[in-house]
């Protein structure tokens, strides 16, 4: 293409293009003009005046010799011939380079459209590698141009060109810094990304500066761009670590999803040892996951599962710990092992089994919710994303839920050959310890012939990894077809793959034997000697029985090549001579012809077929021998020389040496260990799955460790997130789960010191103590010992509690704790009433105390201070609400909501007053600390919430509940038919401590007779399948007239069939059953308004049933509903923002199985009820039962 | 060397061709020499074929992570930590913007834009970590190239660069940006179905399964809210989604309820559950044998319909890569061309439509190197076919709705079956 034509082409842009041809016809490359450096103004002017001479130089050869100027790259025509030919002429400098004084020139000119096309083919020369460094002063002029274009092109030159040419790139720094003001966020972001991509130390504080503004920019996408200028500035300066730190910190606490992805990388490239970071942005994190962006996920979840080794406890702790002490003695302990180690460590495993017995695991919330935020993106199109929820999975799911992750692996293995390079790699580690997961897709690792010869072997490797007794047919059946591929290394793994298996599985071995020494008449020599050296070591394991094909084998040196096989023979040969007596020293025989011809390995193995038969097979082999060693002797490798001089010494017994020669026997035909054929990835998961380093099997520069499990959990409440403090307190108290199983107080220490939810600093072991001695006496004497808020006065108490909540204003612990207090205060003072209106006995008491205790288990000091009141019992109503005005103060103080806690206490004051006390005491147990609250929540709802549970009084052990007037009592057993015995159950609503799957029922047997029944018990249990019982204990004496209660649990199945038995007296049986009512099948569970809308969109459709209804005229407020709805099923509460709404939750108590309840109500009596349930026949029944409560 | 390592994900990105010419580089940070990929050099030349150079190599300082798309090598050097499924999966973005900037993905078409290139690369990673790889967020900033517009831009010296500011990237849904407007409503999806099996010498079904993937082309105005649901959403087994689609209702309700991006896009791919019985639309006779004496070998090749669910197969296509031994071979098809490259060794029969009257055959003999030893394993043959207006696995879209806009929209579902890795042994 001439520049004739060029020219015609373009017509409107002629003037342009005859200065580029011109120039490029005159063009030559110009390395040597370096640029010097620029002065700020006007310098420019001068150095180009400057340059004028030089530039002449270069015009007059290039005029002469570059007649081919805008060659064009030989590209073809085509429509967009145009286009290309600006292009072309830019691809022209790979051969005739334009000249870099013409660039210089359009930069300069007015036009934008010849900056442009100069800043064109500057980009294309960086794109192909070629130095465009000299022209630095020429574009950094423009980077203040107008054209958008230009500009863009502009900055990324200087992003390639300023760390050389650090001087000049401070030139265009101003343009960036008023870039960052800019209104549009776009160019905001796009400022702080260029800016802080040009890599010039001076600049440092520069960028510091901006990006700390841009972090807190109105605009995420600044935000995110500020997330990625921090590890930019961190390699620049890595003195910056502890300011970035904090910006990081501030970023983390961001809420968009655009951020998360980009902040935690920069985390990880940081400050990745900073993992307590993460603790508050836990569960924002997780929540947020799944509409990150593809990438950010990747690392958010690598990030996570770090994190969460760090924070939860092994969820196969237990499994693990049986595992180590079943399965790995074989391969810890091999014979030589004493047996005082053996027996300490099965002392140590009984030990663990019985530690595992004791404390059940139960699975952090949080580690829950990572888990269940994770999976869906299995589903993700990214592979990597893919790839990194499997290894999440891998790493930190229990045992029995990590099998989801096998199914999207397989999907991988469609993708690309690379991606399932990878995906396999990771597959086979996974096998390993995991063989399950990924049998049932056996089939989708069978090996194509058109696969790359990587992806067949690391398919083989894991059919191997897979084959066990069952399928081992099949593996072997697949193999055959492979052991004839035409890819030869592909058919020596092959080999390999089956000799592991007959390793692996005894049961194939003779046939895998048969199969290889079939192999050993094949054509392809390759094969023969990969199947030789594979027998060897088959044949190690067992040698007696196969001499057979010890001489097969022996017959092939006539004609293998391969030295590895040829060794192999003459060692197996050597090894077993004594099976073969008759051929070994004929073999040796060839082997001395041929000796000087053989390679080196081969050779060694000669010596010691050699040796060996001397020593077994002295007549028949000496001379030969000695031929042998001769020749070795004067072997040019010195290695085979010395192995004959040392073996001569060995085996012929001269007088120096005899000593040795004695044993020399025992030295070379010791019997020899058969070697374990294992798999390259045993073991290769102490490396993080999915990553690179996993991948080299090689610890890569940066490659974070993926921690141990810790022994002990820490401390759960640091992911609490703050702003909530009161609230969270409320549900920390209640979500302690755990209390109820415990019922000795062994254990309750126990737990405490695993859970310490307020690690307050004031002896843990104090407030225990105080509880343990229990004696009232002794209680008053330690409060007034005790602690420092103990005041002797009510006065000086409250004067000290106000300064203390103002200087705490800022510690949020602090004012945690003095809540407490205050809560405490208020829970008191009805104990006192009712102790004193009751006049109950100090067992009852005591057996508050005792509740309290457990409660209270998270709160050290509380304990302290119930007895400080307690003895101080003179205090008066009045500081009472001081102290509660104190509060709301501070309430108005912090800004933050937290609901008056007066409500409550005088509603249940009012309703039921020896109940208040139990009504705080007891707030239901909630699934998980979390919260999010709903800032209206305890105004209105807490004082429902506490009526539905009113009847909740918590004892733990099951003897003594004293039945309530709330709770619907159902006869058992009419005192006619049970001829003067009444029997009457009640469901209390209680969590059933022997086992969380029962509804505990709590019976109450009244003796209507003049004379005594003995022995009452349970006989006869008649179950529907699955259900269970657990039998309240024998009532060995009521007495005449008396009446007593006990406790039973029933675990229903989550169904309403009856649980039938026998009610044995020591003279009479009667048959009795009980059937729940679809409401007791529930638990109450503390949801937030967000949880529940989000666990409610995910149980739609068939999970539920709406129904409309006429409320009941007694029932049209918003408290009468709840009071009826709690009294129908046992649920919790859920706040709301709206007072149309009343909404509750619960779940199942034998499947947990979400119950989700809302009643909307409407003008005129009108509602709306809702019910969402995973199981749909619970779900109806309770609509019916609801429906009847609210319309009657 | 500082003694800590501050890691960007991609450190720098090399694209060579297969005779091993560097010609695009682009760095993030400071510049890495070529001579850093003498390593990956050394193990493309003992690879045999380019699929077999390992994706992960690893020097003295770096690690080279590659892959090799439309006979390019898509070489990134790595210096920390990173998990080799992200920059793989990086690099295969990179090639499917360039595919769906430039219409193919090869050196020439990236050669001859070679600032556009450079433009996307440097929208998509920022300090080597990924910062917008959605092509529809892309295109607003780095138009694509079209003749019209080449055009015009040399007409007024214009570029391919937006000068409208993206709006995509900031809204909550980066994968669509606001403002399409259309005069023609229309969304388009077609359901194909791969079938991948092996079958053994004697026909029988070693392994067989469905895989499918629903393509979408979407050209609404607006923000449409679509919701597609099928007939018989049970058969999927394990599925995949765009981005786009909400994964809770797919869980609670089997329906697919999406914005969609604007134009072409993958809505799902999904898997067919393996209980069900696979369909094996084809049957294959062959008897391929070679001789030990006379240096020859003969093939015999007919294909018959099986399971074709009442529909005609098409595009029916053979290819056999023979063993190397074999020099020429004699042929004779029944229908269809055949042809037989000497250097690659690969027979190809195209046969086009099946005709069930008369089934095609291929027969004839083969020659061998003479003295060459017999070729141990027959080859396999690799099948494609086509079956228009089915998908195999019996899946139907049930029914299209969308919401949020007025307007209505013409819809189109299409089906078709293909043969995936369909491969019979012999």
């Amino acid at each position: 293409m001439t520049t004739m034509q060029k020219l015609l082409q373009l017509p409107v842009n002629a003037v342009n293009i005859v200065k580029t041809v011109q120039s490029q016809v005159q063009g030559q490359s110009q390395e040597e003009d370096k640029s010097p450096v620029l002065s700020p103004d006007g310098g420019q002017q001068t150095w180009y005046s400057a340059l004028q001479p030089d530039e002449l130089r270069h015009l007059r050869p290039g005029g002469s010799g570059g007649g081919g100027g805008g060659g064009g790259g030989g590209s073809s025509g085509g429509g967009d011939q145009d286009e290309r030919a600006t292009l072309d002429e830019g691809g022209g400098f790979q051969n005739q380079p334009l000249r870099h004084d013409d660039l210089k020139e359009m930069l300069d000119s007015n036009k934008d459209s010849s900056k442009l096309e100069a800043m064109k083919r500057i980009v294309a020369m960086i794109a192909r590698g070629k130095n465009a460094s000299d022209l630095f002063p020429a574009v950094v002029k423009n980077v203040a141009c107008k054209n958008i274009e230009v500009k863009k092109l502009v900055y990324v030159y200087l992003v390639r060109y300023a760390e050389e040419q650090q001087d000049l790139a401070l030139l265009s720094i101003s343009t960036f810094q008023r870039g960052l003001k800019d209104p549009n966020q776009l160019i905001r972001a796009s400022a702080l990304r260029v800016l802080s991509s040009i890599r010039v130390t001076i600049i440092v504080p520069i960028m510091m500066l901006a990006i700390k503004e841009a972090a807190s920019d109105m605009s995420p996408y600044v935000r995110k761009t500020a997330a990625h200028a921090i590890p930019k500035l961190y390699s620049l300066d890595p003195e910056q670590k502890d300011q970035l730190i904090e910006v990081i910190e501030k970023l983390l606490a961001d809420k968009t999803t655009l951020v998360a992805g980009s902040v935690v990388m920069a985390f990880e490239e940081v400050c990745p040892e900073r993992i307590d970071l993460i603790h508050k942005n836990y569960r924002k994190l997780c929540n947020l996951l799944i509409d990150v962006e593809e990438w950010g996920q990747v690392v958010i979840i690598n990030m996570l599962t770090r994190y969460a080794r760090t924070q939860f406890l092994n969820p196969n702790i237990n499994e693990s710990l049986l595992e180590e002490g079943g399965g790995g003695e074989k391969t810890f302990y091999g014979s030589e092992e004493d047996e005082d180690d053996e027996e300490e460590e099965k002392e140590k495993k009984s030990e663990a089994a019985a530690l595992a017995k004791r404390k059940p695991y139960v699975m952090d919330p949080d580690h829950r919710l990572l888990l269940r935020n994770t999976k869906p993106l299995l589903q993700s199109r990214n592979a990597a994303v893919v790839m990194a929820v499997a290894q999440l999975y891998f790493h930190l799911a229990p045992k029995a839920e990590v099998g989801v992750i096998a199914k999207a692996l397989v999907r991988l293995l469609r993708s690309h050959s690379e991606v399932q390079y990878v995906v396999l790699q990771n597959v086979a580690t996974m096998t390993i310890k995991r063989r399950g997961m990924f049998e049932p897709y056996l089939k989708s690792f069978y090996i194509r012939s058109t696969d790359p010869t990587q992806i067949k072997v690391l398919k083989l490797e894991v059919l191997t990894n897979l084959a066990n007794e069952t399928n081992i047919s099949t593996i072997l059946r697949e193999f055959q077809t492979y052991i004839k591929s035409m890819d030869k290394d592909f058919v020596a793994a092959t080999i390999q793959a089956i000799g592991r298996c007959a390793t692996n599985i005894g049961e194939v071995r003779d046939t895998c034997l048969n199969g290889l020494v079939q192999l050993l008449s094949n054509r392809d020599e390759l094969v023969v000697a990969e199947s030789v050296v594979v027998i060897k070591k088959l044949l190690q394991m067992q040698p007696e029985k196969h001499s057979d094909i010890i001489k097969h084998m022996a017959k092939l040196t006539d004609n293998i090549q391969v030295p590895m096989a040829r060794a192999s023979i003459l060692w197996l040969i050597g090894e077993y001579c004594e099976h073969v007596p008759k051929i070994a020293p004929d073999v040796l025989r060839k082997m001395a012809k041929s000796f000087t011809n053989e390679e080196d390995i081969v050779k060694l193995q000669i010596i010691n077929l050699a040796a060996k038969l001397y020593l077994t097979n002295s007549k028949q082999t000496k001379l030969l021998t000695q031929y042998v060693l001769n020749l070795a002797k004067y072997d040019q490798n010195y290695d085979i020389r010395d192995r004959a001089r040392f073996i001569r010494q060995l085996i012929v017994p001269t007088e120096k040496c005899g000593a040795l020669s004695k044993y020399a026997k025992k030295l070379f035909l010791a019997l020899k260990p058969a070697p374990v054929l294992e798999s390259p990835f045993k073991d290769r998961d102490h490396f993080q799955l999915g990553s690179l380093s996993h991948l080299l099997n090689a610890k890569a520069g940066g490659y974070q460790e993926l921690p141990d499990w810790p022994e002990a959990a820490p401390d759960p409440s640091v992911r609490n997130v703050e702003v909530f403090a009161l609230l969270e307190r409320v549900t920390t108290l209640t979500s302690v789960p755990e209390w109820t199983k415990c019922s000795s107080r062994e254990k309750r220490k126990e737990k405490k010191v695993e859970k310490p939810f307020y690690s307050d600093s004031e002896g843990e072991s104090g407030p225990t103590e105080s509880a343990d001695s229990e004696s009232d006496s002794a209680s008053g004497s330690e409060s007034g010992s005790g602690s420092e808020e103990s005041g002797s006065g009510s006065e000086s108490e409250e004067s000290e509690e106000g300064s203390e909540s103002e200087e705490e204003e800022e510690e949020e612990e602090g004012e945690e704790k003095d809540q407490k207090k205050k809560k405490n205060k208020e829970i008191k003072k009805p104990v006192q009433e009712s102790e004193s209106e009751n006049s109950s006995e100090e067992e009852e008491r005591k057996n508050e105390r005792k509740r309290r205790q457990r409660k209270n288990d998270s709160e050290s000091e509380s304990e302290e201070e119930e007895d400080e009141s307690e003895s101080e019992s003179s205090q008066s109503e009045s500081e009472d609400s001081d102290s509660e005005a104190e509060v709301k103060k501070k309430k108005v103080k912090t800004a933050q909501t937290k609901p008056p806690p007066k409500p409550a206490k005088t509603d249940n004051k009012k309703g039921k007053k020896e109940m208040s006390l139990l009504d705080l005491d007891d707030f239901e147990p909630a699934p998980s600390p979390q919260v999010t609250p709903v800032n209206n929540f305890l105004s209105n709802s807490l004082v429902t919430d506490l009526e539905g549970l009113s009847l909740s009084d918590n004892v733990l052990s099951p003897a003594t509940i004293s039945p309530s007037s709330a709770t619907k009592s159902y006869e058992l057993l009419h005192r006619i038919t049970g001829e003067g015995l009444s029997v009457e159950y009640c469901f209390s609503r209680q969590p059933f401590s022997p086992d969380a799957n029962m509804v505990a029922v709590q019976i109450e047997f009244t003796n209507n007779t003049t004379n005594d029944t003995k022995n009452l018990h349970m006989e006869d249990v008649k179950l529907q399948s699955g259900m269970r019982v657990k039998e309240f204990p024998e009532i060995e004496l009521l007495p005449a007239g008396e009446t007593t209660t006990a406790v039973m649990g029933i675990d229903f199945c989550d169904s309403t069939q009856a649980a039938n038995f026998q009610l044995c007296t020591h003279s009479r049986k009667f048959f009795v059953s009980i059937q729940p009512p679809v409401g007791e099948l529930m638990r109450p569970v503390f949801l937030t308004e967000n949880e529940f809308k989000k666990e409610q969109g995910q149980l739609m459709g068939m999970n539920e049933i709406t129904e409309k209804l006429m409320l009941d005229v007694k029932c049209r407020n918003e408290h009468a509903i709840v009071q009826r709805v709690i009294t129908a099923a046992n649920l919790s509460r859920v706040p709301c923002g709206s007072d149309k709404e009343c909404r509750f939750s619960g779940r199942t108590v034998t499947s947990s199985s979400l119950v989700l309840v809302t009643v909307a109500s409407k003008e005129e009596g009108t509602a709306q009820l809702m019910v969402n349930c995973e199981k749909m026949v619970i779900g109806t029944m309770l609509v019916k039962d609801i429906l009847l409560a609210l319309t009657q | 060397m500082l003694g800590f390592f501050v890691g960007e994900m991609i450190h720098s990105l090399f694209l060579i061709n297969l005779s091993g010419d560097i010609f695009l580089e682009k760095h993030w940070k400071s510049v890495v020499g070529r001579s850093v990929l003498d390593y990956f050099f050394e193990a493309k030349e003992k690879a045999v074929n380019p699929e077999d150079v390992a994706p992960v190599l690893q020097t003295p300082h770096h690690y080279l992570i590659s892959i090799y798309r439309g006979k390019i090598f898509f070489l990134a050097v790595i210096q920390t930590e990173v998990p080799p499924l992200f920059v793989i999966e990086f690099l295969h973005r990179v090639a499917d913007t360039f595919q769906d900037y430039f219409g193919e993905c090869s050196e020439n078409v990236i050669k001859d834009n070679l600032v556009i290139v450079y433009e996307l690369l440097e929208e998509m990673l920022d300090n080597g970590f990924p910062l917008a790889t959605e092509s529809n967020v892309l295109k607003e900033m780095i138009r694509p190239p079209t003749i019209l517009r080449s055009v015009v831009n040399t007409l007024t010296g214009g570029t391919n660069v937006g000068d409208m500011l993206p709006t995509g990237q900031l809204s909550n849904i980066p994968w669509r940006r606001a403002g399409v407007k259309y005069t023609n409503n229309e969304a388009y999806f077609d359901v194909i179905e791969e079938i991948d099996a092996i079958l053994d010498k004697s026909g029988t079904t070693v392994f067989a399964e469905i895989q499918g993937v629903i393509e979408a082309c979407v050209k609404l105005t607006g923000m449409p809210d679509l919701t597609l649901s099928f007939m018989n959403p049970r058969l999927l087994d394990d599925v995949s989604f765009h981005p786009c689609v909400r994964f809770k209702r797919w869980e609670s309700e089997r329906v697919l309820s999406f914005i969609p991006p604007d134009g072409n896009f993958t809505l799902m791919t999904y898997h067919v559950s393996s209980q069900n019985l696979v369909a094996i639309p084809i049957y294959v006779k062959q008897n391929i044998s070679f001789f030990e004496t006379g240096s020859c070998g003969r093939l015999d090749i007919t294909i018959g319909p099986k399971q074709t669910m009442g529909k005609t197969v098409e595009g029916l296509m053979v290819t056999v890569p023979m063993p190397k031994a074999v020099l020429s071979v004699n042929l004779t098809a029944s229908q269809g061309n055949f042809t037989y490259d000497l250097a690659t060794k690969v027979l190809v029969w195209d046969i086009g439509k099946l005709n069930p009257q008369k089934l095609p055959n291929l027969k004839g003999s083969l020659s061998v190197q003479a003295g060459a030893p017999k070729p141990e394993e027959n080859p396999a043959l690799n099948i494609n076919l086509k079956i228009q207006q089915v998908a195999i696995s019996g899946l139907k879209v049930n029914r299209l709705d969308m919401y949020g806009e007025k307007y209505k929209p013409f819809k189109g579902v299409k089906y078709v079956t293909k043969a995936g890795k369909f491969q019979v042994r012999t």
